[in-house]
């Protein structure tokens, strides 16, 4: 470790660890109340076991992305961190006022909630991933503004560089879009439209221009590969994505009430999207053949490596399969946007949190080389038991989601089955989902044990 | 081919696509927003559906339901619930919905469930207004059938 300030980013990689279990937790009991609907029935309904399953994941990746900007900007900045004090008492705000408004979800009836006094004066729940009281959206706002505030503080007394001037273009992006989620317009397609703008602009904009950055930032460490050749991959991967991402939003907008000629435009730009993913690919494993250096922690690049690989499989191919609107029109609702929807957040975002943390985690705890060899053993079984198993998991849903096409969508109104009846006739593949649920956290578990090995003698 | 791409040429595909593509999305958005009052009978927003939409959003029913293809795929597609419960009939679906919502939760054996929500009459009212409301907007004919 360079910079002392870096130590900040250890609280933030451990709690989004923590939030990564809760996550999984919650997925699995949801996996278990589709098969068994008076499973924890009515403690905690469905919608509380979603509510809680999708904001753990924002709020763990907002946490991972913040301890990989705290760590890397010092490095780039060549410099301390502006304010180690103010990301040290963000960390804390941020932690207690998730933990809070998931312990709401958790025992406060929603409708309580969303008639509290802070929410009805300015209403902003009860929409998909955005169900946040307005009060936690607030705090969320300051703390991503004292975030991004603190990391261009550093990266304007310090070296520019274009991995730090592309990373905070898209933090300044994800702050921008999120101002969308206090907007909630009584026209509800107006609503679906509007909202769009911070899922689809965060996941297939902003977010990925972060991603690009991290991946780039743990390249260069580990390959020992020149900026030049890093940073001009770099902008053709961000070009691309903004190029397909913006205008492939329209993928979202073929029948929520919006005008027709998003069929067009949404299929066409869309069907462009995977390109950056797969620039994605061919730069983690170019720049790993032309590597410099033989970096010690090889897991962290392994990592790198499954980040581009998965990312490209979740949201390039998984994303394509059902992202042209004749297509669409078929698959829109179904378990194949949930297969998706799974592989893509882990494999892109899930995963490059993982890179990091496993290239940062050990320099944090004094091992400049990574850790041991033994317990680099056993982190790669673990990268194994959560990449298979959320591949597994995505199969399922994959499969589940033609089923239920084939039996809801495609026959005439006289012989298609119900909702319901579809849902109990696909129950058998729900049943392998959960199973690979298990594997998933079972990975999980197994990359804790990596934390706690024991090598033989002192690794130097 | 990224040998004959220099790092320059890289970045000037980055501003110049990236702001081209801001140009047209942000072009585009002005149009959507001009349009959808009509393609989603805007006018027709009484009092009602308004309301009925926050009872929609205070209970959270999108993390169960889809509306228009978009929420949790535990439960139905509610867009067009009008028509596959209520036949398209106003009064037909607004006793069937006041009948549904007090019958929860089921008393069957590890059917999914849906809980009890308390809603008062007007409530109920407002919520079946707000869904007659959505059925009817203009969304390129989705779902493929009345199955949802």
């Amino acid at each position: 470790m360079k910079y002392s300030s870096q130590m900040v980013a250890k609280p933030y990689f451990i709690f989004a660890l923590i939030l990564l279990a809760g996550e999984i937790v919650f997925g699995l009991a949801m996996g278990a109340q589709y098969l068994y609907g008076d499973f924890l029935f009515p403690a905690i309904p469905f919608n509380v076991l979603r509510m809680v399953h999708t904001n753990l994941l924002i709020v763990l990746l907002l946490f991972g992305f913040m301890g990989a900007t705290y760590y890397l900007i010092p490095e780039e900045s060549e410099r301390e961190l502006w304010s180690p004090m103010l990301a040290k008492l963000t960390f804390w705000i941020f932690a207690a006022a998730g933990v809070a408004t998931i312990l709401g979800y958790l025992f406060v009836p929603y409708a309580t909630l969303s008639a509290s006094l802070a929410n009805s004066f300015w209403p902003t729940m009860g929409r998909e991933f955005l169900e946040q009281p307005t009060i936690t959206k607030v705090g969320i706002v300051l703390v991503v503004l004292s975030y991004i505030f603190n990391t261009t503080m550093t990266v304007i007394k310090g070296r520019k560089t274009t991995i730090s001037v592309i990373l905070l273009t898209g933090l300044f992006g994800l702050a921008f879009f999120f101002l969308f989620a206090f907007y909630v317009p009584q026209n509800l397609a107006m609503d679906k439209f509007f909202w769009w703008f911070v899922v689809h602009l965060w996941v297939e904009g902003t977010w990925e221009l972060i991603l690009g950055a991290l991946l780039a930032f743990v390249l260069i460490k580990t390959t020992g590969v020149d900026r030049e050749h890093i940073d001009k991959w770099l902008y053709l991967i961000i070009a691309m994505t903004l190029i397909s991402g913006l205008a492939g939003t329209g993928h979202h907008f073929f029948y929520i009430g919006t005008p027709g000629y998003w069929l067009w435009i949404g299929s066409i730009a869309s069907a462009a999207e995977p390109i950056p993913f797969f620039l994605m690919i061919l730069f983690a494993f170019n720049m790993s053949k032309n590597r410099r250096i033989q970096h010690d922690n090889k897991i962290a690049l392994t990592w790198a490596k499954g980040t581009a690989v998965v990312g490209f499989l979740g949201a390039g191919v998984w994303g394509f399969f059902h992202t042209l609107a004749p297509v669409n029109y078929y698959t829109h609702g179904t378990q194949l946007t949930a297969a998706h929807g799974h592989l893509s957040f882990f494999g892109a975002y899930v995963m490059i949190c993982f890179t990091l943390i496993s290239y940062a985690m050990p320099i944090l705890r004094g091992r400049p080389h990574g850790n041991g060899p033994k317990s680099q053993k056993v982190e790669l079984a673990s990268f194994w038991m959560m990449v298979l198993g959320m591949i597994g998991l995505t199969l399922a849903l994959t499969v589940a989601g033609i089923m239920q096409i084939e039996m809801q969508r495609l026959p005439d109104a006289a012989h298609a089955l119900g909702f319901m009846e579809t849902q109990a006739a696909i129950s058998k593949v729900y049943m392998v989902r959960l199973a690979f649920g298990v594997m998933v956290l079972l990975g999980l578990l197994t990359y804790f044990y990596s934390f706690f090995v024991k090598e033989e003698k002192a690794y130097a | 081919m990224s040998e004959r791409i220099t790092k320059n040429m890289a970045r000037n595909i980055y501003f110049g696509g990236g702001l081209f593509a801001i140009l047209v999305f942000t072009g585009l958005t002005f149009d959507t927003v001009k349009q959808i009052p009509k393609l989603s009978h805007d006018d027709k927003i009484t009092a009602s559906v308004a309301l009925g939409k926050k009872v929609w959003e205070n209970n959270n029913c999108v993390g169960c339901h889809t509306i228009m293809g978009e929420g949790a795929y535990y439960a139905p597609e509610l867009g067009n619930a009008f028509q596959r419960l209520g036949g398209g009939d106003e009064e037909v679906f607004k006793t069937y919905l006041a009948g549904w919502m007090a019958a929860q939760p089921m008393d069957i054996a590890n059917r999914r469930k849906m809980p009890q929500f308390h809603l008062t009459p007007e409530q109920v009212t407002n919520l079946a207004d707000f869904l007659i409301w959505t059925s009817r907007v203009n969304n390129q004919e989705w779902p493929p059938n009345i199955k949802g």
